[in-house]
């Protein structure tokens, strides 16, 4: 929500393929340093994709990932390690070690990366369980917990170094509506208060005119972005009426319900 | 079943042309999974033998139509509208045209235009030839990368994962003691056994011992243990990997900037490295215990094939056999990783590396073995 809208992540004439198969086709955006930004599409469209190029796990195919001003794809070394200190990732399957306890899973990069005492690593790691509603489960091994417990563990473990950008991939999506409106609530309170920059995929339309101050909306068909703006704007304005066919028929379900 | 072979019945197709020039086809009665096959392959039949210009479908008589049946009717839209031509489907009860509508020709059609075409053999076998050499050579720069890692590691031991080290070599070592012992133990006693036939008649049967020592300490001791470690472990590290890599835990690593080499691939191999040349000596040993219960049973004493051990065996030769287990060992450490970090998504996915690993394993150390019989051929070992 920040007025001054100073870019944080820049994606720059950006093409996404595997082998041959082109899977974004030429899009570029910003995000703006603290806010909520929601990616959104049908399943296979590419959100993934584009989520993991922009955590620098896949080079793009052709254009640029800017974080913070860096190349996270061409960077290496030191350089690398200073822009992935920066972001957390929070991944659709959870992605917890599961040859570790949920601690132990907070600990780890906290141990690779800081020279706190294991007490003070202790501390800030249950810390972080209790702001994802996981206390008591710090012992148990993930698949101990539930999908949506282990969802959340994700999203605690990513928080460990305290990232000032927060991928989430499908964080709500398996939830209950209750857990799920926690979740939107611990989103927007980090938010606010951290001035964190999530950028999260989701298909959630309660979720989305929650948290999100701007959204992308990507298509298999264009194999790019068919809108971008702040929700309520592109259900009532959008000039593509597949947009606010989306926007509404959800709404109007959530009504009806 | 009465009802079945009814149904196949329940359904007609009869054509005629008409004034014209176009073919009609009169299908009535009902089409469903059952009775769909045969008017198919009639409607077919008819349409590609008269290639008709206009294509009239009567299908007023249809009085029951599921997605077979509407099937049916899109492939003849899409054949004549690949063809060029034209059809008319006239008299559908509105309820299946609704249907039907759901479908446009033209999706389908794009849709078959990207499917490559059949390749021949030669675009096969050239095809899987750069396959082959392009696995080769992500094998090479893998290794080369643990290699890498590994005298990074040497210089700062406290980047290691010693607990992984120590878990891993728990599971390489002592956990394969007990059935590299017993193959050894066998093949001692098996080799042993064999060769005492023929050199019995030579009265040399006290050479036997030389023949176990030298076969054990060379080739068989590392070889064997070797290939037991690469079927217990091997498939282990890639199944463990290759599960880390299908949820998403390798990128987690990836993101949270621990490299998976160093913080997988490492305490692996190291454990790998130092396990294997131990379980070779006990492989060793044990291979010698087997050959001495033949020998004990031929009449010789302990203290004869003791020394007649000791006056045949070199330092050399056990080291020789140490340092190719040393390198089985990075080999059986190496490939179990790569393969399960090269998994790809996919519920097979994980058996798949698992397979490769162990018969990848197995072919590089054939191969290396070999290797080193030349080697070691050339230095007089
Ligand atoms: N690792 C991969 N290799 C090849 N194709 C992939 C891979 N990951 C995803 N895809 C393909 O890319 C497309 C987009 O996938 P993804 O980004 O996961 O979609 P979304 O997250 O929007 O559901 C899909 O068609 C999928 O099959
Ligand atoms: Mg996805």
């Amino acid at each position: 929500m920040s007025g001054d809208k100073e870019p944080i992540i820049r994606v720059e004439n950006f093409t996404a393929a595997y082998g041959d198969n082109v899977i974004i086709d030429n899009i570029s955006f910003e995000v703006y340093r603290g806010e909520v930004f929601v990616i959104l599409g049908g399943s296979g469209c590419g959100k993934s994709t584009v989520l993991k190029h922009m955590i620098g796990l896949y080079e793009p195919a052709a254009g640029k990932i800017l974080i913070d001003g860096e190349d996270i794809a061409a960077s290496s070394g030191e350089d690398r390690l200073k822009i992935l200190k920066k972001i957390g990732v929070a991944y659709q399957s959870g992605a917890l070690f599961g040859s570790m306890t949920i601690l132990e899973n907070l600990r780890l990069s906290l141990e690779e990366y800081t020279d706190l005492s294991p007490d003070a690593m202790d501390l800030i790691s249950l810390m972080k369980l209790k702001l994802v509603g996981l206390s008591g489960s710090e012992h148990k091994m993930p698949s101990e917990l539930s999908g949506g417990m282990q969802k959340r563990a994700a999203l605690a473990r990513a928080m460990a170094l305290d990232p000032f950008i927060l991928f989430l991939d499908e964080p709500s999506a398996g939830l209950d509506p209750i857990t799920s409106a926690e979740l939107d609530q611990l989103i927007l309170r980090l938010a606010r208060s951290l001035k964190i920059t999530f950028v999260v995929v989701t298909h959630e339309l309660p979720s989305i005119y929650t948290i999100a101050d701007r959204v992308i909306m990507l298509d298999k068909r264009v194999k790019g972005i068919v809108a971008t703006g702040k929700p309520q704007d592109l259900r009532d304005h959008s000039d593509n009426p597949w947009v606010r066919q989306f926007f509404n028929r959800e709404v109007e379900s959530e009504v009806a319900a | 079943m009465e009802s079945y072979v009814k149904d196949s019945n329940l359904s007609s197709i009869t054509s005629q042309v008409n004034s014209d020039g176009s073919l009609q086809l009169n299908i009535a009665g009902r089409l469903d999974s059952n009775t769909t096959g045969k008017i198919w392959r009639q409607a077919k039949n008819e349409v590609e033998k008269n290639s008709p210009r206009n294509l009239v479908i009567d299908a007023s008589g249809i009085n029951y139509c599921d997605g077979a049946g509407i099937a049916l009717l899109f492939e003849l839209q899409l054949h004549q509208q690949k063809a060029g031509k034209e059809i008319e489907i006239r008299g559908l009860a509105n309820e299946f045209q609704q249907l039907l509508d759901q479908f446009k020709a033209g999706e389908f059609i794009e849709a078959e235009v990207e499917v490559p075409g059949p390749s021949n053999i030669f675009e096969k076998v050239g095809r899987s030839t750069l396959d082959i050499l392009q696995d080769f050579k992500a094998n090479i720069s893998f290794l080369g990368e643990v290699m890498v890692s590994l005298f990074y590691a040497m210089l700062h031991p406290r980047s290691v994962r010693w607990k992984d080290f120590l878990i891993t070599s728990e599971l390489i070592g002592v956990n394969a003691f007990s059935i590299v012992a017993l193959v050894c133990f066998l093949i001692g006693l098996v080799m042993a056994f064999q060769s005492a036939i023929p050199m019995q008649q030579y009265g040399a049967q006290l050479f036997v011992a030389n023949l176990i020592v030298i076969a054990m300490f060379k080739e068989l001791g590392p070889l064997m243990t070797a290939w037991v470690v690469n079927g217990r472990s091997a498939s282990a590290f890639a199944a463990e990997l290759g599960t880390m890599k299908v949820n998403e835990e390798i990128d987690a690593l990836t993101t949270m900037g621990l490299e998976p080499v160093r913080f997988l691939v490492v305490p692996r191999v190291l454990a790998a490295l130092v396990m294997i040349p131990i379980l070779t000596i006990f492989g060793n040993l044990f291979g010698l215990i087997g050959g001495l219960v033949v020998m004990l049973s031929l009449g010789f004493s302990v203290v004869t094939y003791v020394n007649q051990i000791t006056s045949a065996a070199t330092y050399v030769m056990l080291l020789a056999g140490l340092i190719k287990s040393v390198v089985f060992a990075f080999i059986i450490g190496g490939v179990g990783c790569m393969e399960g970090l090269r998994t790809k998504t996919g519920a097979s996915a994980v058996g798949d590396s698992t397979t490769s690993a162990v018969v990848v394993g197995l072919v590089m150390i054939i191969f290396v073995d070999g290797v080193f019989g030349v080697i070691y051929y050339f230095l007089g070992i």
